[in-house]
């Protein structure tokens, strides 16, 4: 007993001594939260997926592990490396060709043409995310002024409801054969600004992701507090004054949960509307290799399906920096 | 100075409910002269609010109505200044903006860009905010954003001052606090104030007047008290005074004997309660006739 007791009050100093750093322990148990315990959920995923994959058989061989679909991942990025050093080839050759007519002739007819190969699936990342900004953009647009005027005024709002109701819960499935047949019919131009099927892709996602932006603003709007509404009435604001000064900012929080929201269904309805309508675009890219087939279409399909999820988690965290930003409660 | 300022005339007040026709306010008369403290006490749902409401022009009265010299009440403005009992501060503006969100509205085109700035600073040091301008309402404790209220009320150059009980929803020292600064402000700027309360305490301190309103529905003015202390007013020296306490048990009295409220649960036992009130204040009518 005696020798422990004595061996115990050194190591009891050291511990005192140590305290410092325990309390840097803690710091470090909110990183491993933070930072460690999502590492290792991804890796338990790959580790569950690549065990699983090979076993599942499909007509196209087996499903692929991580491994394959990380090599399709650099694959795709070389050929799209590729396709960039052979429009650049073509670019400059015509070019040079051109400047060599023209030095001959200066008043010949020189044509310019743009690279004819396929997107690549860089390329098709890129159309998608200016699709889906377009569409969003547009819906808010339509959303936010039609939701303050919705939630101003009880009769209006109570008129519209239930065609809201009706339209909200649409697939856009159901919206892209109307809409490709409406844009065919009117957008008729010789030097269209916009591709045809980029207006279709982009009127189904306003379509579909309108919905929240407008129910939260107009509730939003209306849930002004009473006692503001007092304060403006007692300055007498004019209309627009009182808009722009107690409704619009008091209503922001709502505003930007329902513009996330929407944003996140205008992502997921692009990817179908581009499968459906064959419109350029991260959709038509996962149809396309569906139905290409090859035993390497289902690692690429695997490679677009992480991708989206990737950017619609950027989208969402855009959207959350963006709020902070605006919005005052936050 | 004896000339009325605001003046209530017959004014009735009744809402329209599912089980018919509400009425809040039956025939009140108030004359009010410049420069005077008038308070409204009672008990709560007595319409108390709905009076100050009818004088800001947020409600229109059903019958009756409200002049202010010489021009018919019958929609808000700044001349009318309100103090919400929540303070009503926009929570995205700063104290100063909040401010000066009246100040713009109000004297865009009377006074300069340097002149109206001035005017907000020199409101907000009234009420000992200065060091909060650029504070967010949620960044403030309760009884500063309330300060911060008076001040944006202040700031509208108001004929008449209109306060929903100011200090309804501050802790008792806070409340004192607040009610000093009043004094003193008001020691300076000689507004008429109508302020809404349901203590005793702060209505005798600070008012010239009060008017003690008999319960709802169909309420009215009870009685007409006025307060002869002289200003300064110091809360400390009055807790003694006679003629203080004497007009404090007069409004005891008032609310507590002739304006007992019963509070029941069961509704048949809160009906036969009103039916009492009622014959009491038919019976205090009655006394006074």
């Amino acid at each position: 007993m005696n020798t422990l007791t004595t061996t115990s009050s050194p190591e009891q100093s050291t511990w005192l001594k140590s305290l410092p750093s325990r309390i840097n322990d803690v710091e470090w148990g909110q990183a491993t939260k933070q930072l460690l315990l999502p590492i290792l959920g991804i890796l338990i995923f790959l580790a569950f997926w690549h065990l699983t994959a090979p076993r599942i058989d499909t007509s196209l061989g087996a499903f692929p592990g991580p491994t394959q679909v990380w090599e399709q991942g650099g694959q795709l990025w070389q050929e799209h490396v590729n396709q960039r050093e052979r429009a650049d080839k073509f670019i400059t050759m015509q070019e040079e060709r051109n400047a060599r007519i023209l030095a001959k002739n200066p008043d010949a007819e020189v044509r310019i043409r743009d690279y004819p190969g396929a997107p690549t699936f860089i390329d098709q990342i890129g159309t998608s995310m200016i699709t889906v900004l377009a569409g969003f953009v547009l819906a808010t647009l339509i959303a936010v002024p039609l939701g303050i005027v919705f939630g101003l005024n009880k009769h209006f709002q109570a008129a519209v409801n239930p065609l809201i109701q009706v339209f909200k819960p649409v697939s856009p499935l159901a919206w892209l054969p109307l809409v490709t047949m409406v844009v065919s019919a009117t957008y008729v131009s010789d030097d269209p600004m916009f591709e045809k099927s980029f207006l279709t892709s982009m009127i189904t996602v306003t379509l579909c992701s309108l919905w929240p932006t407008l129910i939260n603003t107009s509730v939003g709007v209306a849930a002004v507090s009473p006692d503001l509404v007092n304060v403006s009435r007692v300055l007498r604001l004019p209309f627009l004054t009182h808009v722009r000064k107690v409704v619009l900012p008091s209503s922001v929080p709502m505003i930007f949960t329902g513009l996330r929201v929407s944003l996140g269904i205008a992502w997921m309805v692009l990817i179908a509307a581009e499968m459906l309508a064959q419109s350029p675009g991260l959709g038509k890219f996962v149809w396309d290799e569906f139905q290409n087939g090859s035993s390497q279409s289902l690692s690429r399909i695997m490679v677009a399906v992480l991708t989206i999820g990737f950017i619609g988690f950027l989208l969402d965290r855009a959207m959350q920096v963006i709020q902070k930003k605006v919005a005052w409660n936050e | 100075m004896s000339k009325t300022h605001l003046e209530l005339t017959g004014v009735d007040m009744s809402f329209d409910t599912p089980k018919g026709e509400f009425l809040a306010l039956d025939n009140i008369n108030l004359k009010i002269k410049k420069g005077e403290f008038v308070s409204l006490i009672g008990h709560s749902g007595c319409g108390k609010s709905t009076v100050l409401n009818i004088v800001a022009g947020l409600l229109q009265a059903s019958k009756g109505g409200c002049v202010l010299d010489g021009h018919e009440v019958n929609s808000p403005g700044p001349e009318r200044a309100v103090v919400f009992q929540h303070h009503a501060l926009m929570p995205w503006l700063t104290v100063y903006e909040n401010v000066e969100l009246a100040v713009q509205q109000v004297f865009r085109k009377t006074m300069s860009k340097q002149e109206r700035r001035d005017w907000i600073n020199h409101n907000l040091e009234l009420v000992n905010m200065t060091h909060a301008a650029s504070k967010r309402p949620g960044e403030i404790s309760g009884g500063m954003a309330q300060r911060v209220g008076i001040a944006r009320a202040l700031a509208m150059k108001p004929s008449v001052l209109l306060m929903d009980e100011p200090f309804g929803a501050l802790d008792a020292l806070t409340r004192a606090h607040l009610q000093d600064s009043l004094m003193d402000i008001q020691k300076d700027l000689n507004n008429t104030v109508i302020m809404i309360t349901h203590d005793v305490d702060e209505a005798v301190l600070l008012s010239d007047r009060i008017i003690m309103m008999t319960n709802g529905p169909a309420a009215t003015v009870g009685e007409d008290l006025r307060i002869d202390l002289p200003r300064p007013r110091n809360r400390v020296e009055l807790a003694d005074d006679p003629t203080y306490v004497h007009y404090r048990q007069e409004v005891l009295k008032f609310l507590y004997e002739k304006q007992r409220k019963l509070e029941t649960i069961a509704p048949r036992r809160a009906a036969q309660a009103a039916e009492e009130t009622s014959e009491k204040t038919e019976e205090a009518k009655a006394a006074r006739a």
